[in-house]
């Protein structure tokens, strides 16, 4: 019996498929399959994942306890000033609220709220049973911002209404509505927003200081360290370099459309891809700033040799070891893969939570022959993979931990919970060391698996 | 006192369901199944693997927005479907979440109409229970699932004549030395939950579907044979005790004591033990509850007046107040997300005569209500899971980590409370973290403590 029967549920066999078997054709973007277990969660999810690190905004959950809970200070979005984003609020729906309508809770708890924490601004999440209710979100909060004087913005995030995709759609549209209602007079021609990136262990700290060397002004980081004011005016800035897997995409195109402001795509994992990150930029703005190609050129040389003499000792460990690969977004996927060539390691699984067509035909084409790519895979398909390509290191989140620790397999930290900075020159550094740690350390050969395979 | 805010910040409880799951995963072969969103089973998960650091599959029936109109039904069926064809399961437990609750979606009628329509089919044991996340904590979750198994597929089939133990909510190790005392006493147990080995599991040749382990189905067929149900926890409430359930059902007596934590209240669970075994405790029982009167008194001058405040499960908070009120420290106020109404009066009995002034008490209380009670109490330690941690950090003060989650310390499986091996290891842990802060507050820097 192949792997796949044994394995992948039937009606997931066309999300699945191995390089050079066949032409490439991966189904995606569906709904999970009842009784599959999932790796993904759901809209409210997504809408937290982008709005969370804004540090001086109140996040309301509206609904019983539990998403409230499960997302209580869980990212390791860092805020240079205030730390309101790392707790959390809740309704706390009970029965008698179902029953009779939460809106007055919902109104009551926004108004002791903001009382107490003085917020620039407040996102209310819908969860589940909100929609099902019928609670009139929009106008509690507007009726909260007329007596406040602060937006009041309603998150359409109900879990059960799509995936995490629907979710960042929904934070998108919540800060569309910041965008554009602050002052922008004193914003420099040479100006950036960042988006997509949540300053994970202080990342986009890195990638500020990269462009500020560079003569860039950053306006508003969209949202990692994010903060309401800054936000409010960043239709101000003159380009928007959007990272990663569209949670912010909605926003950049919103902002395209409504002020103009035109955007690049960017990744921060990797050597290349920041290069290229920081070159794009530089490109965009030659014209107006003639020096900037060369001072980006200078970042770029300084950043790499610092970095490159330790990256060549740990590659010598870690040549033609392998990894796998699974993620939320598939375009961090891309950038890993590189990476992982930089260090002389092979990728033979790699998937993604909520990849597109586009994405997986991008993996296909950068991957060798045999690898197994994946949409929306299980714990079981992932053990399988994991266990027949009998690669070296699995990148994931923590979910995917105990799948890689159980079979003796060394794991990354990639995902939103990272306590290292993996992004911008000094984050590959910081990767290849997470790599070689994990994959170096001598405990692998007392776990039974590669006990038996040394044997 | 309850709540006096109308928003919750920083909640001291779960959802019902993250309960429910808990218990499902320490029945042998079982696979726990939300019917539901998706994002619930992942969050969860996610929340339990950072704290057992093992491999968790809670399958869910993934509900869209058309189920949601139409009802959840056929997704349900589903669902159940592929998680029998995958993981060949024996028991599927099965809990409800706020959406399926919602809408209306019956889990008895749907359970029932699948029993039906699949009949012909290999079924594993199917066993449901209603948790919308409205309604309780975690805690009402997990009794709820145990009473569900008690309720539900227990029967009298199969030789028993021992203990039924309900041991709540506690740690892998504790269920470890739940059935070592079994044994040791000679007593054939039936323990339930058991996720000592789902959850806490060795290292492995190849991935196991479901990890060996769990309450053995067997043993749960026969519970209804058994002498007696012994069922741990003071705040577990009526409706939701598996205990009286299985005496309703088959008469088996039921006994319902505190969590075995600190010395009397694991006398009193010795004594139950004796009295069911006819059996003196065994020499190494007794030997540890002599080293542990013995460190009582080698310590006791560390911790004398101590202030603490506790906070967590009610059973857990019952239980860490009785160890503290025995060795001196005085808990000055005992705190839970949870309320059952029963915690005041508990409080009251297991520190009876042994503290010096009342625990204050507060049921329904999240943390910033916490933090502003403890504020003026002027603590010296906080005994409680992970989540206190910001405030411990806040206020310096020591943080003892117990129970359910630690995310922010290894081992938290193996955290031994109950039993005289778990008094013991927890009133060494209280006073090394005494000694430590003095020793870190004190510029001479003692070498000798």
């Amino acid at each position: 019996m192949s792997i796949e029967a044994g394995v992948v549920l039937e009606e997931r066999r066309d999300q699945v498929h191995r390089v050079g078997e066949g032409d490439f054709e991966l189904a995606c973007n569906r709904a999970s399959l009842a009784g599959a277990v999932s790796q993904r969660a759901c809209v409210f999810c997504g809408s937290r994942v982008v709005l969370y690190p804004v540090a001086d905004a109140l996040h309301l959950v509206h609904g019983p306890i539990g998403c409230a809970v499960y997302t209580w200070d869980i990212r390791g979005s860092l805020s240079s000033g205030p730390e309101l984003h790392r707790n959390s609020f809740s309704t706390d729906l009970r029965e008698k609220d179902v029953i009779f309508g939460g809106e007055t809770k919902l109104a009551d708890a926004l108004d002791e709220l903001i009382e107490r924490h003085k917020p620039k601004a407040a996102f209310v999440y819908s969860t589940c049973i909100v929609g099902i209710i019928g609670d009139d979100m929009e106008a509690v909060c507007r009726k909260a911002e007329e007596r406040h004087g602060i937006p009041v913005i309603p998150v359409m995030s109900e879990g059960f209404k799509g995936s995490k995709r629907e979710g960042y759609l929904a934070a998108c549209k919540a800060l569309s509505r910041l965008v554009g209602t602050g002052d922008t007079s004193d914003i420099s021609p040479v100006s950036i927003n960042i988006l997509g990136d949540f300053n994970l262990a202080g990342e986009i700290w890195i990638l500020r200081k990269y462009y500020e060397r560079m003569g860039v002004q950053v306006v508003a980081n969209v949202t990692g360290d994010g903060r309401v004011a800054d936000l409010r005016r960043a239709h101000g800035a003159a380009l928007n370099v959007v990272q990663c897997s569209g949670a912010t995409l909605a926003l950049a195109n919103m902002m395209q459309k409504e002020y103009g402001v035109p955007f690049v795509r960017a990744s921060y994992v990797g050597i290349e891809d920041m290069a290229e990150a920081l070159y794009v930029v530089a490109e965009h703005f030659k014209d107006k700033d003639p020096g900037i190609v060369e001072r980006t050129s200078a970042v770029v040389r300084d950043e790499l040799e610092a970095i490159m003499p330790e990256l060549a000792r740990l590659r010598k460990d870690l040549e033609g070891k392998s990894a796998a690969i699974y993620v939320g977004g598939a375009f961090k996927a891309f950038s890993l893969i590189k990476a992982f060539r930089h260090l002389g390691m092979k990728v033979s699984v790699v998937g993604s939570q909520t990849g597109t067509s586009e994405d997986y035909k991008e993996l296909a084409r950068v991957t060798d022959p045999g690898t197994i790519i994946v949409d929306d895979a299980t714990p079981l398909e992932l053990a399988a993979f994991v266990k027949e390509k009998n690669v070296d290191v699995f990148v994931g989140g923590i979910k995917e931990r105990p799948i890689a620790y159980k079979l003796g397999v060394g794991f990354c930290d990639h995902n939103h919970e990272r306590k290292l900075a993996l992004e911008g020159f000094v984050g590959m550094l910081n990767f290849a060391r997470e790599i070689h740690s994990s994959a170096m350390s001598p405990v692998w050969r007392f776990t039974p698996r590669r006990a038996e395979q040394r044997s | 006192m309850s709540a006096n805010y109308v928003a919750t910040t920083n909640a001291c409880k779960m959802c019902t369901p993250m309960g429910a799951s808990l218990a499902f995963l320490g029945i042998e072969g079982g696979v726990p199944y939300h019917h539901g969103s998706q994002g619930c089973s992942t969050y969860m998960r996610r929340y339990i693997i950072s704290h057992y650091r093992e491999p968790v599959d809670i399958a869910s029936s993934s509900l869209g927005e058309k189920h949601a109109v139409y009802g959840g039904g056929p997704n349900f069926k589903k669902g159940l479907l592929n998680v029998m064809r995958k993981y060949e399961p024996k028991v599927i437990g099965i809990a409800s979440t706020c959406l399926t609750e919602t809408i209306g979606d019956d889990l008895h009628m749907l359970t029932a109409e699948f029993k039906e329509e699949f009949g012909d089919l290999d079924l594993p044991e199917l066993v449901y229970v209603s948790t919308p996340s409205y309604a309780g904590s975690h805690m009402e979750g997990f009794h709820g699932a145990v009473r569900a198994v008690c309720g539900q597929i227990a029967s009298d089939d199969g030789p028993h004549g021992g203990v039924n133990l309900l041991g709540g909510f506690v740690s892998c190790e504790d269920i470890r030395w739940y059935n070592r005392i079994l044994a040791d006493f000679g007593i054939k147990g039936v323990v339930l939950p058991d996720y000592s080995m789902t959850l806490d599991g060795p290292s492995l040749t190849d991935y196991q579907r479901i990890p060996v382990g769990g309450t053995p189905l067997a043993g749960i067929k026969s519970m209804g044979n058994a002498a007696v149900t012994i069922e741990l926890g003071r705040a577990i409430p009526e409706k939701l005790s598996g205990a009286l359930a299985l005496q309703d059902r088959f008469d088996v007596p039921a006994v319902r004591l505190g969590l075995p934590i600190g010395l009397r209240e694991t006398d009193r669970f010795i004594e139950e033990l004796e009295r069911v075994s006819g059996r003196e405790a065994p020499d190494h029982e007794r030997d540890a509850r002599g080293r542990l009167v013995d460190a009582y008194v080698d310590g006791h001058k560390y911790l004398y007046g101590k202030r603490a405040v506790v906070y967590g499960e009610e059973d857990l908070v019952i239980g860490v107040c009785a160890f503290l009120a025995e060795i001196g420290v005085q808990p000055v106020l005992a705190a839970s997300g949870q309320s059952t109404g029963k915690l005041e009066a508990a409080i009251r009995e297991v520190t009876d005569g042994l503290v010096r002034e009342d625990v204050q008490t507060a049921s329904n209380v999240d943390f910033y209500e916490i933090a502003e009670l403890a504020e003026s109490l002027k603590p010296d330690l906080l005994v409680g899971h992970s989540k206190g941690y910001r405030y411990a950090k806040e206020w310096d003060v020591p943080l003892i980590r117990v129970g359910f989650p630690i995310h922010d310390r290894f081992g938290g499986q193996r955290i031994n409370h109950v039993g005289y091996h778990g008094a013991q290891a927890l009133f060494d842990r209280i006073v090394n973290a005494v000694i430590e802060y003095k020793q870190s507050h004190n510029s001479v820097g003692y070498g000798y403590i």
